[in-house]
């Protein structure tokens, strides 16, 4: 049992910041979406990567490195807070941008004019 | 390895800020800098853990707060140009 | 009443967690902490914001249910955005849907309506009555019955399973 224990003392920094980096590559990867979807609509769901997955793995990657249980209460705060609003300002931002007129790009995008936009 | 984390971060906000300064329609820019500011959140708290200081983390938890608020607070202004419209609940009565 | 204790219980058990306080053995920052939390019980009150949609704590073992579930739908579907936003020739094909909901109450349209926007590759774009706009990153994701499953989730998560 105490073999075990200490197996996960010396695995969980290194596991933490493996999760932590994969979250912020993560980010950078939505970010690259937003680049390069062509209309509003789609760079939503770009946008919305780092919303959930980056954050999620960013913040369960902090939560291993913590020193003690109050750090792990405040990033668990953060995390619902996150889930909480994310959707919220989404949803806000898709309303408004329609209500305004807004007219979303419909049917498949080809490979024309793949690379920038 | 939190280091290459932060720097990741650093990464995609600046490359957000192009989409924010080059984004065709005010919702691509409103999307952006929301998009910054959790990215923001997130680089709050590996700063924390970076100086070895988790007092970050109330930092980064008001950020969120603060970053909710501005995104519906600016989208309310370019919808009605004032923020003096109240934005009542459906389905209440109207007694207010 | 049951609603404003259950906002009590949570803003005490949020502040004990910001603050670190588990001990009580400074009194001003306890007394602070009381003075605070009954305030926003006050200010809940006046805006008659206490029932069950700001105060759901009743039905939190079906909640947590809903989430976990939910983080798991979460993240298969940013495999496919993911996918989507690394591939080297632009591949998408965006569609905009109208789903019908059987969601009766706001509280579970509400549940229902964030799902889609948190689930990467949906987004509700407007919300009339029973029907949801959705725009969709790929259609076929979007299709008849794609709701289906989180739709009936997330009502009997919200309103139990009365009748389905």
């Amino acid at each position: 049992m105490t073999a075990i224990l200490d197996l996960w003392a010396a695995f969980r920094p290194a596991l933490g910041s493996a999760l932590l980096l994969v979250g912020a590559v993560l980010a950078v990867i939505g970010t690259v979406g937003v680049l390069r979807f062509p209309d509003f609509y789609s760079r939503l769901h770009a946008a919305s990567i780092t919303d959930t997955a980056a954050a999620t793995l960013a913040l369960v990657g902090m939560a291993l490195l913590a020193p003690s249980f109050a750090v792990v209460f405040k990033l668990a705060v953060v995390w619902l807070f996150l889930f909480l609003t994310g959707p919220t300002s989404s949803h806000a931002l898709a309303n408004a941008a329609h209500t305004a007129g807004l007219q979303p790009l419909i049917g498949r995008v080809g490979s024309e004019n793949g690379g920038e936009g | 390895m939190i280091g290459a984390a932060a720097i990741a971060l650093v990464v995609a906000i600046a490359l957000m800020l192009i989409r924010a300064l080059s984004g065709p329609t005010l919702y691509d820019r409103v999307l952006a800098v929301n998009s910054i500011g959790t990215k923001i959140i997130l680089l709050l708290g590996v700063i924390g853990f970076l100086t070895g200081r988790p007092d970050f983390l109330d930092i980064s938890i008001l950020y969120a707060l603060i970053n909710f608020v501005a995104t519906i607070a600016i989208l309310k202004f370019f919808r009605y140009r004032s923020f003096q419209v109240s934005l009542t609940r459906r389905g209440k009565g109207g007694t207010k | 009443m049951g609603y404003f204790l259950g906002l009590i219980v949570v803003l005490v058990a949020l502040w004990t967690g910001l603050s670190g306080e588990y001990t009580l053995t400074k009194p001003l920052i306890a007394t602070l902490g009381a003075i605070s939390i009954l305030l926003s019980g006050l200010l809940a009150y006046r805006f008659d914001i206490l029932d069950r949609e700001g105060s759901p704590y009743a039905r939190l073992p079906q909640f947590l249910a809903y989430w976990a579930w939910l983080v798991v739908e979460i993240f298969k579907a940013n495999w496919v955005v993911i996918k989507a936003c690394l591939r080297s020739t632009l591949d998408i094909n965006p569609a905009l849907v109208k789903v019908k909901t059987g969601c009766e109450s706001d509280l579970a349209r509400t549940v229902f309506a964030n799902s889609i926007t948190l689930t990467p590759g949906t987004v509700s774009v407007e919300v009339e009555g029973n029907k949801i706009l959705v725009h969709a990153l790929y259609e076929d994701s979007a299709g008849p019955g794609a709701f289906d499953d989180m739709d009936r989730r997330s009502r009997e998560a919200c309103d139990g399973k009365a009748k389905s």
